[in-house]
């Protein structure tokens, strides 16, 4: 696969690899940037990682894997995070959670099939006072019910249905 | 602008705080920093709710009306009732708004600002109802509150080095690389007796002495910026509403123990502290406040290893960071230090009780009304904390216990809610402060579910490295569930208490050994609870699912059907003639039938 795409990601990471390389403690910064890049950390990135900087697979594997931070599954368009952090647990954030699971009938860590969501559960993003709590890329909706799960499923349907048609045309 | 010397940052500091009068309740004139502030919360719930709307409408109408050297706006860090957000304040009338909307805007420029009548319907309410203009004065969730550590949050611009100079900001460390030598700085921390506020309670100033009694020709103050324990958030508001604080008390400490590099470990959830502390390091640079090479690394788990413990001695302070001597403290812990300087080690041991000075900030969560960050003074009771500051548990519900430590703490009960909150009366009640998330359970919220959700935490948090903690803490997480879903029984109780005890005392590191503890305290106070799931497989709470039932009421049910075209499964049956019924195999007890009855003809029967 020698796509333009790829070509330049690799160019990209190359450079990621080298900026960093030889300062102590290297590896993690250099991960986060590979993340921006490619979504996720891809097992061939890894093996560029650990080629760029001489160090065993199995050591960056270890590190990518320590992190709840660093995904070696890919993401979906529309990433939901469901807080799981004692207030929001307290106040039902594990139904809100479940009720994600059932609609999209995927399991935490998974992504849907057509690429659309991808569900995660964190520990606390320090937006108690709005418990429950969940983000959708980053955006937030607190005071969550199982209710609001279809509306904000509804809404991103919605969007990705109309990009999907306006690219189209 | 390099401040060349301390004259020039006392220049600065004197010319910043006349144009800051009006705000912090002194007298003003108006030339110097116009006739009104407006201050928005911008961070964590009330950004989350939209604050930036507001901040934009209210900038518009500034501009619109070319007042801007009469009115001045600032977004600022966390102002601490979360629960009423967005939070907005003007100066110097001190009104603070609640439940601001950004079409809000309208209304509160027109009448309050142009009008000077101030818009009461968005007065912060009390529990009963009350409207409060002078929250912050009058609002019983502020009266009882005493701010060090938060001094600033809520009432600078987190992103203006110079709003903080003018609150007598890096005062504190002109005066320590002015007038004292390190062992005098050194000295006074152990005087205040500062104790860790991450945590483990340990004195900071005795951690200090032994980082600068090291030879070594490179030293390191690092800051714990991971806040760990899901449900308290108090770290990430001092990085988002004061992150200057920080970086003073960190210089302070290079210079008391010899070490010019600093490092900030932040989490990756709080990307917004990560931002705010770039924009302070660049200032403080700039201003000639921090040299070039202090504070370079944000955001990296910093040796590039995976997180693991390792057994001590030797401590940190001996080998630490790249195996160089180094102080790590955490966020709460170092906004005390410029206090300290400042004010002095009789201040500061005044406040609090007489083993754990000064004052403690919690997050207030769970079943409380008023959600959101509190500073109180060490030794101030449960009781003020959740029923006086916090509104007490909202919805006619009991209170039923609070967990205080995280993960790492336990629970303390309604009849215990007389404790003062000090470090030493929270470990007799077989809890810990910990680093101040403080959970409120109400009779509604099941014991032995919320163990159950901490070892799950843990299992999830343990590095693996040692068996107790890895395969200890499995097992009991693996119990507890057996328990919920109903197929416990008498041994496992033992099990449990037998597994806690040999994890306490085999696992290497603190989460290890304190990871037992909520299932330890739960099983104190609630044992009837674990019974009840053992026993009688009954969650008298009702949140258990697989000791749930969801029954139809047939003497009330309407036969309208919306059960059935709500349940996810199709397992609710029954048509206009014949009252509707749930298939009890099939049921999930997702709950939605109960949620969508207009005629509330759907019990929960646990």
């Amino acid at each position: 696969m020698t796509c333009e795409k790829c070509q330049k990601e690799q160019a990209a990471l190359q450079e990621i690899i080298l900026k960093h390389k030889g300062t102590p403690g290297a590896l993690i910064p250099i991960l986060h940037e590979a993340q921006n890049l490619y979504g996720y950390l891809p097992a061939e990135v890894l093996h560029e990682i650990s080629k760029g900087l001489e160090m065993p697979e199995a050591e960056v594997y270890g590190v990518a894997t320590f992190y709840s931070q660093f995904s070696l599954q890919k993401k979906g368009k529309y990433r939901i995070n469901v807080c799981l952090g004692t207030a929001c647990y307290v106040k039902g954030a594990q139904d809100v959670l479940d009720k994600f699971k059932l609609r999209l009938m995927i399991d935490v860590g998974e992504c849907t099939d057509d690429g659309l969501f991808s569900l995660e559960a964190c520990r606390c993003i320090g937006a108690c006072g709005l418990a429950p709590v969940v983000t959708v890329n980053g955006e937030v909706y607190g005071r969550m019910t199982v209710d609001k799960v279809d509306e904000i499923l509804d809404k991103y349907e919605a969007l990705a249905a109309s990009e999907k048609e306006a690219e189209e045309a | 602008m390099i401040l060349e010397n301390r004259k020039a940052l006392n220049i600065l500091r004197d010319q910043k705080h006349k144009e800051m009068a009006l705000r912090l309740g002194e007298d003003f004139d108006p030339k110097d920093g116009g006739r009104m502030h407006i201050l928005v919360c911008g961070v964590a719930g009330c950004h989350s709710a939209g604050s930036m709307g507001i901040y934009e409408n209210l900038q518009k109408k500034i501009e619109e009306n070319g007042l801007q050297s009469e009115i001045k706006l600032i977004s600022t860090g966390c102002m601490g009732l979360c629960a009423q957000g967005p939070l907005m304040v003007t100066y110097p009338d001190e009104i603070m708004y609640t439940h601001v909307e950004p079409k809000d805007v309208e209304e509160i420029w027109n009448s309050h600002v142009m009008g000077g009548q101030p818009v009461e319907r968005l007065f912060a309410a009390e529990s009963d109802g009350t409207k409060i203009a002078h929250a912050l004065k009058d609002h019983s969730f502020y009266s009882k509150q005493m701010k060090i550590a938060l001094k600033n949050c809520g009432l600078i611009d987190p992103m203006d080095i110079e709003e903080y100079i003018g609150v007598e900001g890096y005062q504190a460390l002109a005066l320590c690389l002015n007038d004292m030598d390190p062992e005098d700085v050194i000295d006074t921390m152990k005087d205040a007796v500062l104790r860790g506020r991450g945590g483990a309670g340990f004195p900071l100033g005795i951690k200090w002495e032994s980082a600068a009694r090291e030879m070594a020709p490179v030293k390191y103050i690092c800051c714990n910026a991971d806040e760990g324990d899901p449900g308290a958030f108090m770290d990430r508001s001092i990085l988002e509403g004061d992150p200057h604080s920080i970086l003073e008390a960190m210089a302070i400490a290079g210079y008391a123990c010899g070490a010019k590099q600093g490092y900030i470990y932040v989490r990756a959830e709080y990307p917004v502290a990560v931002e705010r502390l770039g924009i302070a390091i660049k200032q403080a640079h700039e201003y000639g406040l921090l040299g070039k090479n202090e504070a370079t690394a944000l955001m990296a788990s910093i040796e590039g290893k995976r997180g693991e413990p390792r057994p001590k001695p030797p401590r940190s302070t001996e080998k630490g960071l790249f195996d160089c001597p180094t102080v790590l403290n955490n966020v709460e812990t170092f906004a005390n230090v410029p206090q300290i300087i400042l004010k002095g080690t009789d201040w500061f041991k005044g406040i609090g009780t007489e083993k754990s000075n000064g004052t403690k900030v919690f997050a207030l969560g769970g079943k409380i009304e008023n959600t959101g960050l509190v500073e109180v003074p060490m030794g101030t009771t449960l009781r003020d904390v959740v029923f006086e500051i916090g509104g007490g548990v909202p919805g006619h519900l009991a209170f039923k216990a609070a967990q205080t430590g995280g993960p790492s703490g336990g629970c303390i009960t309604a009849e215990h809610l007389d404790t003062p909150l000090d470090f030493d009366s929270l470990t007799k009640l077989g809890t810990m402060m910990g680093s101040g998330g403080l959970i409120v359970m109400a009779e509604d919220s099941c014991m032995v579910d919320i163990a159950k959700f901490f070892l799950d935490f843990t299992v999830d948090e343990s590095c693996g490295k040692c068996p107790p903690c890895r395969i200890g803490t499995k097992r009991m997480l693996d119990i507890t569930k057996k328990i919920t879903e109903g197929k416990g029984n008498m041994d496992d109780l033992d099990e449990l208490e037998d597994l806690a005890q040999m994890i306490k005392t085999g696992a290497l590191c603190g989460l290890g050994q304190s990871a037992p503890n909520p299932v330890v305290s739960t099983l104190q106070y609630f044992k009837d609870e674990y019974i009840a799931h053992v026993r009688d497989k009954k969650c008298p709470a009702g949140v258990c699912v697989s000791m749930l039932k969801y029954i139809i009421m047939a003497e009330t049910c309407r036969k309208c059907g919306i059960c059935a075209k709500n349940c996810p499964v199709g397992a609710i049956s029954g048509d206009k003639n014949t009252p509707y019924v749930i298939d009890q195999d099939k049921c999930i007890k997702c709950g939605v039938c109960m949620s969508k009855c207009p005629f509330k003809s759907i019990l929960k029967n646990a």
